[in-house]
């Protein structure tokens, strides 16, 4: 493997110091289940790696009522599925934390390098997005907060300047009377690429029985994951049936700009958004009403 | 050559200090400059779970880890795994049940499998082949390797 410095920072301050010093050459550490091997194949060259977990704010895993919910970008994916509050209050989350990898990755991957490794295939990004997740980000000119939809720019890339890493992922308290689900699709059960995922949450009103608003974000199917606005707004103020979760996957499918690869084809992918688009609407809405 | 670190670990119930290179991963260094061999390589990027140690009770890859991040931590390996008085019920199960052929993916197989069984010795057929998806064999198809965790499972709760 290529050379490099190993720096485990203790604070913040500290970390956004040495990233900055070292400009492009550095990258952040958290789990590195996608790094370490990025790094060994030479995708591309550094001088430093700063190595996060050791800094108390991007292990941190809390919840309240007001603020939502606080996970570190260092906190590894077993915390998150493990987590009593997690399980109870954003089952989305669940989905998604637990079938990245094997056993033997969710141990040290964090939903917080999978956003920003910034692939379009990055199984925890569309349920972020459908949780209304926001990031907090430190640099060498302070905080910033960003959407996590804003996050990725491109295949790889993110809205992350020299010195600046993730701090952690926040989440707000569910709204009343909603749901959410993440499905993704691979040809195997387990351990594989999505060849397409879709995360969705609706918000259904007092009767449980129409939709006020749903989001829907699509991966695997565009050079970011993206957001299929058409089938939103066909969902808003509509009965909650399976007619129109069908027809919204329908609908979701004009979002998706797929390519052809060894994964999967245009067409299938196109399929996939949706099926999986209509049966994610389906479990949300089930998850909403208290169903499950 | 890039400056060494001294790493303070312990291995298998052993306080171990040992000097690597930042770009040394755990693997490599278990291996190359412990003489820990029992850690096998398979693909060398986290698919295929043969290099498979516990880390704080926990399964990980160690070709995804560097070794300067096992600061502090308490590591077990297959070479930890049997006791003085003899084989772990894992060991003796894979035996009886002739769970490995060409034995690459045994000891990520056995380490895995302990890290399950510890947590939840009553795990069923399903519960074991989820937990076991990140460990490839290609020559046993699986179905013996099964068979050899619920038998372990069942002499562990008996025990």
């Amino acid at each position: 493997m290529q050379e490099f410095e190993y720096v485990a920072p203790a604070t913040i301050e500290e970390a956004v110091k040495l990233m900055s010093e070292s400009g492009v050459k550095a990258r952040g550490l958290a789990g590195g289940t996608d790094i370490i091997i990025q790094l060994r194949a030479l995708q591309f060259v550094i001088d430093r790696l700063v190595d996060l977990k050791n800094i108390p704010e991007l292990q941190e895993l809390s919840y309240t009522e007001k603020d939502g919910l606080k996970i570190g970008a260092a906190v590894a994916c077993h915390r998150i599925y493990e987590d009593p509050t997690v399980q109870k209050l954003y089952p989305g989350l669940i989905d998604c934390s637990s079938l990245i990898g094997g056993i033997q990755i969710q141990g040290r991957a964090s939903i917080g390098g999978n956003l920003c490794n910034a692939t379009p295939s990055g199984d925890s990004i569309p349920a972020q997005i459908a949780l209304n997740a926001t990031c907090d980000i430190a640099g060498p000119n302070g905080r910033r907060s960003v959407p996590v939809a804003d996050f990725c720019i491109g295949v790889r890339r993110s809205v992350l300047e020299e010195g600046e890493i993730l701090v952690s992922l926040n989440f707000p308290t569910p709204p009343k009377n909603s749901g959410a689900h993440f499905l993704r699709f691979i040809p195997r059960n387990e351990m594989d690429i999505a060849v397409a995922n879709s995360g969705v949450s609706v918000v259904l009103d007092d009767s449980k029985q129409k939709i006020v608003s749903a989001i829907i974000a699509l991966g695997s199917v565009a050079p970011t994951v993206v957001i299929a606005k058409e089938a939103m707004a066909f969902l808003q103020g509509k009965d909650a049936t399976e007619e129109n979760c069908l027809a919204a996957g329908e609908a979701a499918k004009s979002a998706a700009v797929p390519i052809n690869d060894m994964r999967g084809t245009i067409k299938q992918r196109t399929h996939l958004v949706g099926v999986l688009t209509k049966r994610a609407l389906v479990k949300a809405i089930a998850r909403a009403r208290g169903e499950e | 050559m890039a400056q060494r670190t001294q790493v303070n670990t312990n291995i298998n119930g052993e306080e171990i200090d040992f000097l690597c290179e930042p770009r040394q991963s755990l693997l490599e260094t278990l291996r190359d400059v412990l003489g820990l061999t029992g850690t096998k390589e398979g693909c060398n990027d986290g698919n295929c779970g043969a290099c498979t140690v516990l880390i704080d009770d926990r399964i990980v890859d160690s070709c995804c880890m560097l070794a300067v991040e096992a600061q502090g931590k308490n590591i077990i390996t297959i070479e930890g795994i049997a006791s003085p008085e003899g084989l772990h019920p894992l060991q003796q199960a894979f035996l009886e049940e002739a769970a490995l052929q060409c034995g690459i993916c045994t000891p990520g197989f056995i380490v895995a499998a302990k890290g399950l069984l510890d947590r939840e010795p009553d795990a069923d057929e399903a519960r074991i082949r989820h937990w076991l998806a990140g460990n490839l064999c290609r020559c046993t198809g699986y179905d013996k390797i099964v068979r050899a965790v619920l038998k372990a499972g069942e002499v562990m709760r008996s025990s």
